[in-house]
């Protein structure tokens, strides 16, 4: 074994290439840039070659460049057709014309659309929701930022409450249970209305479903801080009370978005609730399956355990990410999805293969070797929805790559379908049975799940978030606090999951070889240095979020001066109906 | 179609494909697991302490970085002498009413695994002293210190156990550090996580991807093909003698200048590290190293030269034939 190259290796060439597609379209915008900046160099010189000769030129040659001049600017007078009349914009068609007066540091984005017309009882309820995530947000990766601290400075505290075992599943579970999931049910909100043409059948019930799973993640961490926990499974930290809460929660508002999709007035069901109503029923099957204490005895748990971690991320986050997806992007660029049939086949892929691979996290365990491979076969299987979903999506955006750049929006939404990519076959070939042998058990499942938990879904609900809020209150972000959040977090992302999965690799390599485990700790050191800055460049971005998300829903009132003609005869005759009631 | 804009046909039939591949794949084997399965005849079940301890061991989380599995891989060989069955796990039920099972087995290892730690590690002065505060005893340790386990008294009470802490790790203390019964408990449990033999001796299974062997010549001269000393060291003796050699005051003796180290009595000396050694009050009890971890007379040889000549230790080197010859004794001994 030792003489074979790990090169050798399918699950590691796939790896290696999934890495480089971002590093070579990188390197290719390097590339770009350089010839450039090589290429003004050039002509720089050649300028001040020609300025020499410019100087030398005689007064015969002057006066025929002068005479060429005059004939060069020869122009008509632009009156020939309009006459002397001033011009009148009769239609009101002109408008939106920015002037050049402030320095243009940031690019002016196309703005938010108008407000469509929601019920301002729904938009609260929404914003209700969107709130309570991005406070789990900033509250789940502070925790995160402090437990990369500790790897860095193992004693910076010494607190029970604040020990890194009891921290971590803090950090997961805020952000799973009560950032990301809160965003997509309160984007859920948005959405199923919408697809399905008529209002949401309860409000209240989304008001009471927001509570329990605040009331969940809350008693949650409390719990988890002060030592009561599940046992050990992740994800599953939450002893069966405290999820009960969360799966409560989630019933009723599946409830209420079954109702509402029932009394829909489109004939078909849009394919984003598809997603989003499986997502739901399926988390309440998964959390189930993981809390009946019936198949819990011995390696029963850990089966259970290995359906229920994966499951949990693929058909809750994953699935319901999707959904949100097909209803967000298509709408973003204003034109249909690519393929319908398409998404449909991802669909039913993902549930046939997605259900198959959850052992994978236990290859080489005392769990029955068929399992083992079927788990694998099921990862190799991801295949074809990830790559149906991708090609969609891709295709979707394609023609309409230019509206990219003046969006402040897509690059989140392409970001997270990259990763989608990326780290969804990056998953497949961490599977492999090779591959397991140098990465498991160490951070580079960490950095895998970065990418896909915060590379995917937190990069599309940010995407999201930022398309809707200001539709539904008026108020758009600063952009430069947006590109701000957005480059923080995608370069925070690569530091924090590239030197991981480097230094990981090596890890792997040196237990392979039986050195000292130790060495294999100490080894690790400057990989945990990066990973503590990429995840505090993370962080940041999360607090800019946060105060964008501030401006965007804010009630203070604007003091607007008017400058156009309706502002300004709106505002001439509300002074005057002032003055006549007093 | 008709059936893609029926909500109840659709959204029922993706439940429905969904809940039965779950059967399949998660429940049934589940199930079947649960069933087909016992403990070893010969597994110890957890005392009080231990039981007691595991819950602590739950409550702070350790299971985020510590394993319990030995895979069937060779890499895992370290963690366990066979690989882990289903039969290990099969006696560990529900906590109680409020909390799952703890089987415990891990999906990181970014500390030791824990499997056999039992047999590995049993020192109990080590242990406490390291949940105390870990960089005391294993200098580039990432663990958390564990110090809401203990307490500081004026007197050491009868059946209670102080724990002796470097100077350098006390600082603003001024009574004596003791255990408490968590403390205690938790070390009892982390003793009692040994592997259990299969009752006939035999492996369960062979360890997958295997290291070539590196052919030994016996003609040529032991010392050169001996194992990495210093390697052996590191693994198995300086998490209490330190790399340095120098141990830790009122804990683990010093090798740097040790008599027994330098002297010639290779009998008392192999002894020592096979079977361990209590006979220093001022010292904690050293566990048997070598029986324990199965060490070769090869692996014994080489970490004994390298504790000869390091940290300035300057004593002649021995050869794998005059070790080979004692260990054979004393197995043959502790056979009867």
């Amino acid at each position: 074994m030792e003489s074979k190259n790990i090169f050798s290796e399918g699950g590691i060439i796939l790896t290696i290439i999934l890495i480089l597609i971002p590093v070579i379209v990188a390197s290719i915008i390097v590339i770009a840039k350089a010839y450039a900046t090589i290429n003004l160099y050039f002509k720089r010189k050649e300028l001040e070659k020609f300025n020499n000769y410019i100087k030398e030129l005689t007064p015969e040659e002057i006066a025929k460049l002068e005479q060429r001049k005059r004939e060069l600017e020869f122009s008509l007078s632009n009156k020939e057709l309009s006459g002397e009349t001033n011009p009148v914009d009769g239609k009101g068609l002109i408008e939106n014309i920015s002037p050049a007066d402030s320095i243009r540091f940031v690019q002016q984005k196309k703005k938010g659309q108008p407000r469509p017309n929601i019920e301002p009882e729904l938009t609260k309820l929404i914003l209700w929701y969107l709130g309570c995530s991005v406070f789990w947000l900033l509250f789940g990766t502070t925790v995160g930022e402090y437990l990369g601290i500790k790897f860095v400075a193992p004693d910076a505290d010494h607190l029970s409450w604040l020990s890194f075992g009891r921290l971590r599943p803090v950090h997961t579970n805020a952000v799973f249970w009560g950032w990301a999931s809160l965003a997509m049910i309160g984007l859920a909100y948005y959405v199923i209305p919408r697809v399905s043409n008529v209002p949401i059948a309860n409000i209240k019930t989304g008001y009471r479903s927001l509570v329990l799973i605040n009331a969940s993640v809350i008693i949650g961490s409390i719990c988890l801080m002060a030592g009561i926990n599940n046992g050990g499974g992740e994800y599953r930290e939450y002893i069966f009370p405290v999820m009960a809460l969360f799966g409560t929660g989630v019933i009723i508002s599946l409830i209420n978005f079954i109702k509402t999709i029932s009394k829909r007035t489109t004939r078909e069901i849009y394919v984003s609730n598809w997603y989003i109503i499986s997502a739901m029923m399926f988390l309440l099957v998964i959390a189930l399956v993981a809390y009946i204490p019936n198949w819990q005895n011995g390696l029963g748990e850990t089966i259970v355990q290995g359906y229920y971690m994966h499951q949990g991320v693929g058909m809750w986050f994953m699935l319901f990410n999707l959904g949100l997806m097909y209803y967000f992007l298509p709408q973003q660029l204003n034109k249909p999805i690519y393929s319908y049939s398409l998404g449909i086949l991802a669909f039913w892929a993902q549930i046939i293969f997605y259900t198959l691979i959850g052992t994978h996290h236990f290859i080489f365990s005392a769990i029955p070797w068929w399992l083992q491979t079927v788990a694998i076969v099921g990862s190799v299987g991801m295949v074809i929805p990830v790559v149906a979903g991708t090609t969609n999506f891709l295709l979707t955006f394609k023609g309409s790559w230019n509206k990219l750049s003046g969006s402040y929006t897509l690059p989140f939404y392409l970001i997270g379908i990259v990763f989608y990519f990326t780290g969804s076959l990056q998953g497949t070939a961490e599977a492999f049975r090779f591959t397991n042998l140098i990465w498991h058990f160490t951070d580079f499942t960490v950095a895998h799940s970065h990418l896909t938990m915060y590379g995917i879904i937190s990069f599309m609900l940010w995407g999201f978030i930022y398309t809707i809020v200001p539709r539904l209150t008026g108020k758009e972000p600063p952009q430069i606090t947006v590109g701000a959040h957005f480059w923080l977090a995608l370069i925070g992302l690569l530091f924090y999951t590239f030197p991981l999965m480097y230094g990981s690799t090596l890890r792997g390599l040196m237990w392979i070889d039986g050195k000292p485990f130790i060495e294999s700790v100490q080894l690790m050191f400057p990989f945990w240095l990066w990973r503590a800055i990429g995840g505090t460049l993370m962080w940041f971005s999360h607090i800019l979020f946060a105060y964008n998300f501030y401006v965007m829903v804010k009630r203070k009132v604007e003091i607007i001066i008017p400058t156009s003609a309706i502002e300004i005869l709106k505002a001439k005759k509300e002074l005057e109906n002032q003055t006549t009631t007093n | 179609m008709e059936f893609f804009d029926n909500h109840k046909k659709l959204f029922g039939t993706a439940l429905g494909l969904f809940v039965g591949l779950t059967i399949v794949v998660a429940i049934i084997p589940a199930i079947e697991n649960q069933k087909n399965n016992a403990p070893l005849p010969n597994a110890m079940p957890l005392s009080a302490e231990a039981f007691a301890g595991k819950q602590i061991f739950i409550a702070n989380g350790c299971v985020a970085c510590h394993t319990q599995q030995v895979r069937n891989v060779e890499m895992d060989k370290v963690w366990g002498s066979r690989p882990g069955i289903a039969a290990d796990y099969a006696g560990i039920t529900r906590t109680d009413f409020w909390r799952n099972t703890a089987t415990l087995m891990g999906t990181e290892r970014t500390g030791p695994d824990l499997t056999n730690i039992g047999t590995r590690q049993p020192s109990s002065a080590w242990n406490l002293l390291h949940l105390y505060q870990p960089r005391a005893v294993v200098d580039k340790s990432i663990m958390p210190a564990y110090p809401w386990l203990f307490e500081i008294k004026n007197e050491v009470g009868k059946g209670e156990v102080e724990v002796i802490v470097p100077d350098a790790f006390r600082k603003g203390i001024n009574g004596k550090i003791v255990a408490k019964k968590e403390a205690l408990n938790l070390v009892a449990y982390l003793q009692s996580l040994k592997q259990t033999p299969l009752p006939d001796g035999k492996m369960p299974m062979d360890f997958l991807y295997k290291k070539e062997e590196k052919a030994i010549t016996k003609t040529g001269g032991s010392i050169a093909k001996l194992p990495d000393g210093q390697q052996l060291y590191t693994q198995n003796c300086a998490g209490c003698h330190q790399p340095n050699g120098e141990g830790l005051k009122g804990a683990f003796p010093p090798l740097k200048g040790s008599p027994i180290v330098l002297g010639n009595d290779l009998e008392f000396y192999v002894n020592i590290i096979m079977r361990g050694y209590d006979a220093r009050p001022e010292y904690a009890v050293m566990n048997a190293v070598g029986m324990d971890n199965n060490l070769t007379p090869e692996e014994v040889t080489a970490i004994i030269n390298h504790e000869k000549t390091s940290w300035g230790n300057n004593a002649e080197k021995v050869s794998v034939e005059e070790v080979k010859k004692i260990i054979d004794f004393i197995k043959q001994t502790a056979k009867k």
